[in-house]
């Protein structure tokens, strides 16, 4: 957004979480941030590089999510204050390195790792719950409320993490990271800052002393659970827990991140504010035992709302047990109890469910009437499945396949990855996909199954990546599989761009995260010097593409790669590069459902372009969605789909 | 409503749309000019996992004095902007009740992989039977007359507007739209919304 750096401390501005994310990065004087595209984080590291050269900011979109952390780690040990960005998959990713940098400490520049969780996967595959990654791995967690506090509590995280010399999690999710509210800016330091420089000392008798090798274990595992004590006396006197309510409730509500504005809701709509007290703990890992302690002797009965697992709830039965002489029995509300449940978003509904179920509060209804209308009237509505856009290439490269797979015959199949093409595991991709799990584990799996031939395995096998997906994590999966001679065909679907989380450049890109000109890592080059067979092709030159992939699919050997190549659909339009035809459905040629076809264009096909006119009984363009690539008028059995070439 | 007073506390506009149509941008430029006119706003949009084509739903909620949690408590809408025929019913089904206004584009999106589109009139008599005053303005008719079916979502937010539902009044939009579209492409983003005033004005 425009004037994310304005310098006009208390003026109030509409910010998304990830803006205000940014913007509190920006307030803590930051040097460097280092992310790879994954939403609902997406969008941090790209407001921060448009201000990267007024605010003298190195940014990069690293090529995965362990080497950005390895950039922000780098800059913390030579003192410069440094952000890592990642969705929880990403942290995952990253971990391997983090379990070991809290070994050694971040250095001088205080380290904040940003990551968001997904519950209701929105944009993910899973709904892991990275607060529990933070207490495997011993690292301080925080986790906002809303886009203010994610600002306000980005700048403490940098002085608690140049405090305790350990990175700093702070955690969001979906709902956080995509919700626009009120913000009031703070103050923008002055640009200038202290020379980098890396005091490489090593001492392991010492280990209070800078020292960045992983030591001996016990001894550095000892220290940091000492700096996580540290922390936990810090979060004792924290400003972002807090109480409000009675000083004896009734119930003891426990609420963290985007959870306590869903209980804080509940109450006021319920009417029970005197009646039910609020704890919103905002330092979630280590656990403030003093503070937690404190409220639950207060009351016999306590609900614990939060997302995803039953985190703080663990913790705090933890706590409980261990004090029950002194504090005696409390009832528990929860996701053991099947209060709330331990998957998907809560609401602020939810929470009022619950405490209307334990509080035995009188169920609050619709209008019988206009629930009974509702109800009749939703029977109308019909789903609105997922689709791929008009005119994308993926729907092209997927028709290839499908073609290709039944032109072969052998029962092959397409192992799926992580992009807009996961869709291709259902209707979109026209169910192409049997497998679809992390990224890179297309390529993955497509190095076992390629090596099983002994077993009498004679399945052609393909794999699927996009272009960022493959700088990311197949590179190692396809280096593999040349060395391990597995036999399968590796399609690179090369949109130009990381297309789903919102068109970032990567190394394939020519482009910086900063927009500047960057060298471009040859895709192709990099296949064939692997020892990778490589083909070019465009989906959108059906024929062709389709006859490569059987080509390749019957040539027996180590992996073999086709890159099809076609730019995003949206990227053209942003871009401004039109599409060449004008479409249109000649009437006279579609012969409707007496065609024998069963509308392949609209059912399997499946285009947002093309709908089923149910007046006339016929096939026809929605020029509102058309963009005029042209493709359906190949599949068209009856040739009805013409296209007209326009400049 | 009278520009700077609420009617209610929060209150509770929907824009229901499918992914593509525009409305996560559509509900920024209404949030960020509720801002300015100093209300505390939460914005949210809650869609599915596809880039394009799913239902998408972004909820405004305007307070005079709090900050909100995000999403709209099912049956508490009071004003719904439907870019879209079948995503209005399917927001009035979870978030309508007696009193909600409705302001609608008629135009349906067909949902894809041959599942059929209801019957349009049926669709529209539901939404009127659903809302206290439904109001249908022909958006992405005037988009393409216009030339580019772009405009559907800044016709739409002229009618809303013009139809003096929210706390604020029409010029609060102004600034925001001159800020947000190039010099190049202001004029026309601006002839959109004034003709969306013009078709609620009208209709």
């Amino acid at each position: 957004m425009a004037g994310i750096a304005t310098d006009n401390p208390g003026a109030v501005v509409l910010l998304v979480g990830n803006e205000a994310v940014a913007r509190g990065a920006i307030e803590a004087g930051i040097g460097v941030a280092a992310a790879y595209p994954g939403s609902p984080t997406s969008e941090i590291l790209p407001t921060i590089a448009g201000v990267a050269g007024e605010r003298d900011i190195h940014v990069e979109w690293s090529a995965n999510e362990k080497v950005a952390t390895e950039v922000a780690a780098a800059a913390s040990l030579a003192g410069i204050r440094s952000l890592a960005v990642m969705k929880q998959n990403g942290l995952n990713i990253a971990a391997d390195f983090i379990v070991n940098l809290n070994m050694t400490g971040s250095g001088e520049g205080g380290m904040v790792i940003f990551v968001a969780d997904d519950p209701g996967g929105m944009t993910s595959s899973n709904e892991q719950d990275s607060r529990m990654v933070a207490k495997w791995i011993d690292n301080p967690l925080l986790e906002a409320e809303n886009a203010q506090e994610a600002k306000e509590m980005l700048k403490w995280a940098y002085e608690l993490s140049e405090k305790l010399k350990l990175p700093v999690f702070l955690r969001g999710v979906t709902r956080l990271c995509y919700t626009r509210g009120n913000v009031t800016l703070g103050e923008l330091p002055p640009r200038s800052r202290k020379k980098a420089y890396f005091p490489a000392i090593w001492d392991m008798y010492n280990p209070t002393k800078s020292k960045f090798t992983a030591g001996p274990s016990p001894v550095a595992h000892r220290d940091l659970h000492e700096k996580l004590e540290v922390a936990r006396g810090v979060f004792e006197e924290s400003p972002f827990n807090h109480y409000s309510g009675p000083d004896n409730p009734e119930l003891l509500i426990i609420a963290s991140g985007v959870c306590t504005s869903y209980s804080a809701e509940a109450l006021k709509v319920l009417n029970i504010e005197e009646r039910v007290g609020l704890l919103k703990l905002g330092t979630v890992w280590p656990l403030p035992e003093k503070l937690v302690a404190k409220w639950l002797s207060s009351t016999g009965k306590v609900l614990f709302v939060e997302e995803t697992d039953p985190f703080i709830e663990q913790s705090v039965m933890e706590l409980a047990a261990d004090r029950l002489p002194e504090m005696g029995g409390i009832v528990f509300y929860g996701k053991r109890s099947g209060h709330l449940a331990p998957c998907n978003e809560q609401s602020t509904d939810l929470v009022m469910a619950a405490l209307t179920d334990i509080l035995g509060l009188p169920p609050q209804f619709r209008d019988s009437d206009y629930q009974k209308s509702a109800e009749e009237a939703m029977k109308l509505v019909p789903n609105r499945p997922i689709n791929m856009c008009a005119g994308c290439p993926h729907r092209a490269t997927f028709w290839a396949v499908k073609n290709a797979i039944a032109l072969d015959g052998r029962k092959g199949f397409v192992c799926g990855d992580i992009g807009c093409y996961s869709m291709s595991f259902a209707a979109p991709g026209f169910y192409q996909a049997r497998t679809m799990h992390a990224m890179g584990s297309g390529t993955g799996l497509a190095n076992g199954f390629g090596n099983m031939q002994r077993f009498g395995f004679d399945q052609p096998v393909l794999a699927v990546s996009g272009d960022s997906t493959f700088y990311h994590a197949v590179l190692p999966a396809l280096v593999s599989g040349v060395y391990n001679k597995a036999n399968f065909t590796l399609l690179i679907l090369d949109n130009s761009a990381t297309a789903m989380t919102g068109f970032q450049p990567h190394p394939g890109t020519g482009l910086l995260a900063t927009g500047e000109m960057a060298p471009v890592v040859d895709m192709e080059g990099l296949c064939r010097a692997v020892g990778a067979e490589v083909r070019v092709c465009d989906p959108f030159v059906l024929g062709e593409a389709t006859r490569t992939i059987v080509e390749m699919m019957q040539n027996e050997s180590g992996p073999r790669v086709i890159i099809m190549r076609h730019m995003c659909q949206l990227l053209k339009a942003k871009r401004k590069i039109s599409d060449k035809y004008r479409v249109q459905v000649d009437r006279e040629r579609c012969l409707g459902d007496s065609c024998g076809c069963d509308r392949l264009c609209t059912r399997i096909f499946g285009c947002p372009g093309l709908m089923w006119d149910s007046g006339a009984k016929k096939a026809a363009i929605d020029e509102a969605l058309c963009v005029g690539c042209g493709l359906c008028s190949d599949i068209c059995p009856a040739g009805a789909i013409k296209k007209e070439e326009v400049n | 409503m009278a520009a700077g007073i609420l009617s209610k506390e929060p209150f509770n506009l929907i824009v229901a749309g499918v992914g593509g149509q525009g409305n996560v941008l559509l509900s920024a430029f209404i949030g960020l000019a509720l801002v300015r006119e100093g209300f505390m706003v939460s914005v949210a949009d809650t869609f599915g996992v596809s880039q394009r084509g799913g239902s998408v739903t972004s909820h405004i909620k305007i307070s005079q004095k709090t900050s909100y949690s995000s999403v709209t408590l099912r049956g508490k809408a009071d004003v719904i902007l439907g870019m879209e025929p079948v995503e209005t019913l399917r927001a009035l089904g979870e978030f309508g009740n007696p009193q909600v206004v409705a302001i609608v584009n008629p135009r349906p999106v067909h949902p894809s992989g041959g599942i059929s589109y209801p019957d349009l009139d049926e669709v529209k008599q539901a939404i009127g039977r659903l809302s206290a005053r439904a109001t249908f303005v022909n958006a992405t008719e005037e988009a393409l007359k216009m030339g580019d079916p772009i405009y559907t979502n800044i016709i739409l937010l002229g009618a809303l507007m013009g139809a003096e539902v929210l706390p604020m009044e029409v010029r609060a939009m102004l600034p925001v739209l001159q800020e947000r579209f190039p010099q190049g492409i202001f004029d026309v983003n601006l002839k959109a919304f004034n003709r969306g005033i013009e078709l609620i004005k009208g209709a």
